[in-house]
């Protein structure tokens, strides 16, 4: 049962601000999850921008995060297990105008996606991709995951994971991204500035979001409920301004995670290229070149 | 509907080339595939011809991601197209179950080579019939077309992208290696239908995604961009697009998304077919396979023999009215011929009760020539 069926008032009538944006009947997530702040985070940015439904998408693969799309009123894609940054390019490509963001776990977007995560970064596609890191695969029991660190209790890891985990934000560097960041779900205000930051690049931006699952992580781990692992997360937490993204530390055994912003350039995004692409190839002369080589 | 007029012209060309040039013809302006033998031309030729008239090429990843990228252009608005062989689709599988319960129009063309695995790269085939109809998990129909000429390789794609927009879910392309690459004559009519998907047919905040209002069970199709919101998942789901996981949901979804195929058997199967109104013997037979057959029926009707012929030109949803005519028409006998260990037969031996059925099904990578076929037919008659 969700948390919105577990209450008879219907969620309309609880007044939230974002109501017009947001469809809370299909919000299913574990009270104390920091998706749901990460969904009315994106929601704030883009009410705050005047974008309506007809100017963005949201794009969402499987998983707990998986879900989120379901819960804005726009044109919202749950799509397969880790194939929602592709389906994002074919909606970016299609029609340039739209503001693009997919919206999707760890598992997701690195594991099984991680392949259209570095290609989407190395085009320089102007998709915004927020990674809900949770550390371990929650909605289908709490599986190791490729960001899960060593040493952690997962279902599938009894004995302890001896796998090293990606770190995502030089993951995403070194693929190319043009906007690399990473917060703790938490902190909406620096989360909302940086997701300004991805609607106004044109290029692939990447944001990393620890959002830990207290239901999943948390109770393998020994860690405590909702509010004792995000006291947990934020003993961690180190924010730093200009860090190069290869000392983007993310490690719980020493207790040391940096967060900030690591990587901001301005660079042509992809589908520019290819409306020049277009003039190119609408140039007689050029077309007769190719065909003579052929 | 609308008509496209085109200048009339012949041109010589490839199967691929023709294939890719039907799509442009058809209105395509999204193509996205990754290199694959022996249909990697239709990508090279749709990166120089889309650019040409404002559309987008992309090469992906994989093949993984071409389909779904395709599904994501389709969604924003856009006749989008990807091509492979056997491998390649086998990756695409997943994601063409995601097309049917989006109910994204697209077309998918796989060129059929060898196989199991890495199999035959550089030869034709037939062997990829059932993955045509069976690739994805669950249950659901799909529409596949089977080219026997470079012509129908234009047409047949052109074909494809109607029905794709008219009832809403991917259309398979399936040609072979052999097709592929050949030259042949193609004919560019001037004259050329083509079918747009269905718009929502209620204001935005009545808008519900996969409410179909009319007999065809096909919803108007919103698309990202406009006024309209919609949330589409692979899950099952109600008609206003929300995950429902109770049974009833499965039934009535699965049956709708089952029905609105089956209801239009009539409007999608297409065929070519000879001599059936005497034959007691039929040829059945399609794509690359085929075109060995005419000769053998007209040998074996100047020796008095009374053979027909049936070319299918769409597999799948496969034809049962047209067994149950032949059946009604006297035929004793049906021989089906294909490149691969049996496929095709399998459906024709559901009617075993109207017509005896025996088959030439070897799987080969050069199609049957006249001569075999004409013995074979010899000890059967």
């Amino acid at each position: 049962m969700s948390p919105s069926d577990q209450i008879s008032i219907p969620p309309e009538a609880l007044g939230h601000p974002l109501i017009d944006m947001l469809n809370l009947h299909r919000f299913i997530f574990c009270p104390g999850c920091l998706i749901g702040t990460v969904i009315t985070s994106i929601t704030s940015c883009l009410k705050e921008r005047g974008l309506t439904s007809k100017d963005y998408a949201i794009v969402s693969g499987i998983g707990c995060t998986g879900r989120s799309s379901g819960c804005f009123k726009a044109p919202a894609f749950h799509t397969t297990h880790g194939r929602a940054i592709p389906f994002a390019t074919g909606i970016k490509l299609a029609n340039p105008k739209l503001k693009v963001i997919v919206l999707s776990g760890d598992g997701d977007l690195f594991a099984i996606g991680g392949n259209h995560f570095i290609h989407a970064a190395r085009r320089n596609a102007e998709i915004t991709v927020l990674c809900i890191n949770n550390n371990i695969y929650g909605m289908t029991g709490g599986q190791v995951a490729p960001t899960s660190q060593i040493g952690d209790i997962t279902s599938t890891t009894p004995y302890g994971n001896v796998e090293p985990p990606f770190n995502l934000v030089s993951l995403a560097a070194a693929a190319g991204a043009t906007y690399v960041a990473r917060w703790p779900g938490y902190d909406t205000l620096r989360l909302q500035k940086s997701i300004f930051k991805c609607i106004d690049n044109q290029g692939f931006s990447f944001i990393e979001v620890l959002a830990p699952c207290f239901v999943q992580y948390g109770s393998k781990n020994r860690l405590g409920d909702a509010v004792e692992m995000l006291e947990w997360l934020k003993k961690q937490v180190r924010i730093k301004v200009d860090w190069p993204p290869h000392q983007a530390t993310f490690d719980f055994k020493k207790g040391i995670i940096i967060c900030g912003e690591f990587v901001e350039e301005e660079q042509e995004g992809f589908s520019k290229k290819i409306e020049q692409l277009r003039i190119k190839a609408q140039n007689k002369k050029i077309d007769k070149l190719i065909k003579d080589s052929e | 509907m609308s008509k496209a007029r085109f200048q009339e012209k012949r041109i010589l060309t490839t199967g691929n080339y023709a294939c890719a040039e039907g799509a442009i013809t058809a209105g395509c302006l999204y193509f996205a595939g990754y290199p694959i033998t022996p249909s990697s031309e239709i990508a090279a030729y749709m990166s120089r011809r889309l650019p040409q008239v404002n559309g987008t090429f992309i090469q992906m990843e994989d093949e993984l991601a071409s389909i779904t990228s395709c599904f994501g252009a389709s969604y924003a608005g856009m006749k989008a197209m990807t091509a492979t062989s056997g491998p390649g689709f086998s990756l695409m599988a997943e994601s063409i179950g995601l097309g049917v319960m989006l109910e994204a129009p697209a077309v998918i063309v796989t060129i059929m080579r060898g196989g199991p695995s890495t199999g035959q790269p550089t030869n034709a085939s037939q062997s990829d019939v059932y993955q045509t109809r069976y690739a994805s998990h669950g249950d659901y129909e799909i529409i596949v077309l089977a080219p026997s000429t470079v012509q129908e390789m234009y047409d047949l794609t052109i074909r494809a992208f109607n029905l794709s927009e008219k009832y809403r879910i991917p259309v398979i392309v399936a040609s072979d290696g052999i097709l592929g690459q050949m030259m042949e004559v193609v004919n560019i009519h001037s004259n050329i239908e083509l079918v747009e998907r269905k718009k929502p047919q209620v204001p935005p905040e009545k808008y519900k995604p996969f409410e179909a209002f009319d007999d065809d069970l096909v919803p108007g199709m919103a698309i990202a961009g406009t006024n309209y919101s919609f949330y589409v998942t692979g899950l099952t789901h109600d008609i206003e697009g929300n995950p429902e996981m109770t049974p009833e949901a499965a039934e009535v979804l699965i049956k709708r998304l089952c029905e609105k195929i089956r209801k239009a058997r009539p409007q999608i199967n297409d065929w070519e077919e000879k001599h059936l109104d005497d034959a007691n013997i039929v040829i059945l037979a399609y794509g690359i396979n085929a075109r060995g057959v005419p000769e053998v029926v007209e040998q074996a009707r100047q020796k008095g023999y009374k053979v027909g012929l049936v070319r299918l030109k769409s597999l799948w949803p496969f034809p049962d009215e047209l067994m149950e005519r032949i059946g009604q028409m006297g035929a004793s006998k049906v021989i089906v011929c294909e490149m691969n260990n049996g496929m095709i037969i399998r459906e024709v031996q559901r009617f075993r009760h109207l017509f005896m059925v025996s088959g030439i099904t070897i799987p080969t990578t050069i199609p049957f020539s006249p001569k075999f076929i004409y013995e074979k037919l010899m000890k059967e008659v």
